[in-house]
């Protein structure tokens, strides 16, 4: 579109000659070059400065001993010692990864596959619709503040929501969900779910309202059933909302951060790599060294998955 | 830095601000400084250097705090015709900033704590000392305060402002109605705790969902059993982490944990002090600045605390935990007349009491405060400090604050819910925070 305008001027200005569209592409102007360039460059000079110098910086810093105060020149190397100190003697380490993985199975296998279904009933015209999208969405909205309020007046042992209508509010028996170890976890990502169910629910909302009805009344002719009609035409059709949805649950499984933090810091029982490195790099405490060999690690398996997609991606574009 | 945590629904949602620097991966912020390279100098602060007029860099963000400070500057401003900028800063983004703030343009002086907190600084070169300012105001400090402000070099760094104990506190109508003596000795206190236990109360309230008061009791049991000396060197990793005398700290923390107040990792510590204000808990170990501003009005009036009982005869109860809150003067700010002038000013009783005004949990450094306004509970703190031989500034400001916040917090909640503490995996971490320190 931008070559197009920038060249009419001068196929106006010169003396009408035919010329085949292709080589009036090639011929930019300088203008023309320099917008360019600068669409190009501007962008790629941003991601390098942002995401590729910093990614880069941190992987070096991995590798060295830091404190944070000085010139950088006062980093001094560490060679591996960051990587085998977080593999072998940092006791957070493996369980936070642990924790990762079970976060990212219980968002694909539950909080995913809730917002879904959340998508395709409301789609189906009931009554007050607006009023339950509103009801779900809610929660991506909210302040990290409101939303650690909101779970501390459900989950507290002494005088939250659950407790206490379970009449144990305060007493020995009473359910710690913040504090044990062995359900802190599920209660977060209980928490984890209410906010990411709406937001998956809102991408497949939008993409069923996509979906060409003439399609879905073909098979209600057919006579398919509610679920043969989404399974074998609505999913197949929504296959683009459904890479998105993929890629988001991933990504959140893997940065997921805030929650955890409110709730205790990302410390017993809720211990997520992403946590880690905060808690490695933030305020005085700074071990540079070793928050950048977790978020080195971060890193890698973030890649791992992107790859996959990107690989997939492309290779469909070359075929199609 | 506990009173610096303390907010509503406990420490993290305060902390929402790490969020933006975090973003989406932490990987942005091990860069911070690639980052500045690429778009200059971002770091904030003003140092405006008029002839007449110096900043002053405050962390004291709480609203009732905030506005005393403002009266504390106008004092001054009025009192020697200068003029202060004063600087608020959201306390924890302060603290988190404070690397970047101190190599970036920071105020002349800034709020910071005393311990190794004030050492590392002092010794990073980023601040100056103030023997020159301690010439004028050291007449107004007690012996254990200067040692407190007293850095590596055995220079002053820090010129002190307000302070609190850490102690037992309980309700004083409830150990009357039930007949209660104050515990002086190690087996007075189980047994109490034990006949509590007994009575139907919840013996000691405790909470550590906020990672930081667990490490009250620990820096009283160590004091107590192996001494102050000991635990200052064992907070600077002079000492291993993996010792028989480490061990006996979590032996007799064992003998007590039963009495603990069940769940306390899923609790913040304004619960825990709340039952015992409901008198439905009978002690707890946390400081005044804490319990003292949480529980109010007959809650308030109630309240009494007592010395951490003796438990080796050779150390006593001598040593008392009461973080010192201060100034220190920024090498990089602008370091002229008015900054010394307005540090001299700090280091009197009367910014302190103009300070403290309606404050009933912490009380001044000054020893010549007038200490009339005080409540009884204020008074009682005085000479408890007053007392001390020497005094100990809470885990987290004692020791390298990287080995406070990765290791040894979440090492105490480890213990707290298995009843074991893994000294050997501390000491090896330990090795790793304190290298090159």
């Amino acid at each position: 579109m931008t070559v197009d305008q920038a060249v009419r001027p001068e196929t106006i200005t010169a003396p009408r000659e035919r010329r085949p569209t292709r080589k009036r592409l090639k011929t930019l102007s300088t203008t023309d070059k320099v917008v360019l360039g600068m669409m190009v460059g501007i962008p790629t000079l941003i991601e390098a400065c942002l995401i590729w110098l910093p990614s880069l910086a941190s992987i070096g810093l991995s590798f060295g001993r830091w404190d944070g105060i000085g010139s950088p020149t006062n980093i001094t190397s560490a060679g591996i010692s960051n990587y085998t100190y977080i593999f072998t003697n940092y006791p957070s380490f493996w369980p936070a990864v642990l924790h990762n993985l079970i976060w990212l199975v219980f968002l694909a296998v539950i909080a995913t596959p809730l917002g879904v279904l959340l998508a395709v009933l409301l789609d189906r015209k009931i009554r007050f619709t607006r009023i339950y999208q509103s009801i779900f969405f809610l929660p991506v909205m909210l302040s990290l503040a409101l939303i650690g309020i909101i779970w501390q007046l459900i989950y507290s042992s002494d005088n939250g929501l659950i407790d206490s209508l379970l009449g144990i509010a305060g007493k020995p028996q009473s359910i710690d969900f913040f504090g044990d170890k062995s359900i802190n976890l599920w209660a977060a990502l209980v928490a984890q779910t209410w906010r990411h169910a709406g937001y998956v629910m809102i991408l497949y909302l939008a993409g069923l309202k996509g979906v060409d009805l003439s399609l879905k009344e073909a098979a209600a002719l057919d006579g398919a059933t509610a679920w043969q009609t989404f399974t074998r035409i609505v999913f197949p059709v929504m296959k683009p909302i459904n890479t998105v949805v993929i890629v988001i649950t991933i990504i959140e499984a893997l940065r997921s951060f805030d929650l955890v933090y409110i709730i205790n810091g990302g410390t017993n029982g809720l211990e997520l790599l992403s946590a880690l490195v905060v808690r490695n790099l933030q305020g005085e405490g700074q071990d540079l060294g070793v928050g950048s060999a977790i978020a080195t690690v971060l890193l890698v398996l973030s890649l791992v998955p992107i790859i996959i997609y990107l690989s997939r991606t492309f290779r469909k574009d070359r075929t199609e | 830095m506990p009173e610096n945590r303390s907010s509503l629904f406990g420490a993290q949602v305060d902390r929402r601000s790490v969020l933006r620097y975090a973003g989406a991966s932490g990987i942005a912020v091990a860069s911070a400084s690639i980052l500045a390279a690429c778009t200059g100098n971002f770091s904030g602060g003003g140092s405006a250097t008029g002839s007449k007029t110096t900043t002053f860099g405050s962390n004291y963000s709480d609203p009732a705090p905030k506005a005393a400070f403002a009266s504390v500057v106008a004092a001054f401003q009025k009192q020697s015709g200068d003029k202060i900028k004063l600087n608020t800063v959201s306390h924890n983004d302060f603290q988190n900033n404070i690397n970047n703030y101190l190599q970036g343009s920071p105020d002349a002086v800034f709020t910071w704590f005393s311990g190794f907190r004030m050492k590392s600084y002092a010794k990073s070169g980023l601040t100056l000392p103030l023997d020159d300012v301690w010439t004028k105001i050291g007449g107004n400090f007690s012996d254990s305060i200067a040692k407190a402000s007293t850095a590596a070099d055995g220079k002053k760094y820090l010129v002190p402002w307000v302070t609190y104990p850490w102690a037992i506190f309980y309700s004083k109508s409830l150990f009357a109605e039930k007949g209660y003596e104050v515990p002086v000795k190690w087996t007075d206190f189980t047994t109490l705790a034990a006949q509590m236990k007994k009575d139907g109360l919840i013996p000691i309230a405790f909470a550590d969902k906020d990672l930081w008061p667990a490490c009250g009791t620990f820096d009283y049991l160590n004091m107590r059993i192996n001494g102050y000396k000991f635990h200052v060197d064992l907070m600077a990793h002079k000492e291993s982490w993996n010792q028989a005398k480490v061990k006996d700290v979590f032996d007799h923390w064992n003998e007590i944990l039963p009495y603990h107040q069940t769940g306390s990792l899923g609790r913040i510590w304004q619960d825990a002090a709340n039952a015992i204000g409901a008198k439905k808990a009978g002690m707890m170990v946390v400081g005044s600045d804490q319990i003292g501003a949480q529980l109010t009005g007959a809650q308030y009036d109630d309240l009494d605390f007592f010395a951490f009982p003796e438990i080796n005869p050779d150390f006593g109860q001598t040593a008392v935990e009461a973080p010192i809150d201060g100034f220190m003067l920024s090498k990089k700010g602008a370091n002229d007349k008015i900054a010394t002038a307005f540090l001299e000013f700090l280091g009197t009783a009367k910014a302190q009491q103009t300070y403290l005004g309606v404050n009933k949990a912490d009380i001044a450094t000054a020893k010549n405060a007038d200490t009339s306004g005080y409540t009884p509970l204020q008074k009682k703190a005085q000479t408890f400090i007053g007392a001390a031989t020497d005094l100990s500034q809470f885990l987290d400001r004692d020791s390298l604050p990287a080995f406070a916040a990765d290791v040894m917090e979440p090492a105490l909640q480890s213990f707290i819910s298995s009843g074991k503490f893994d000294m050997a995996s501390v000491e090896s971490q330990a090795k790793q925070k304190y290298q090159g320190v």
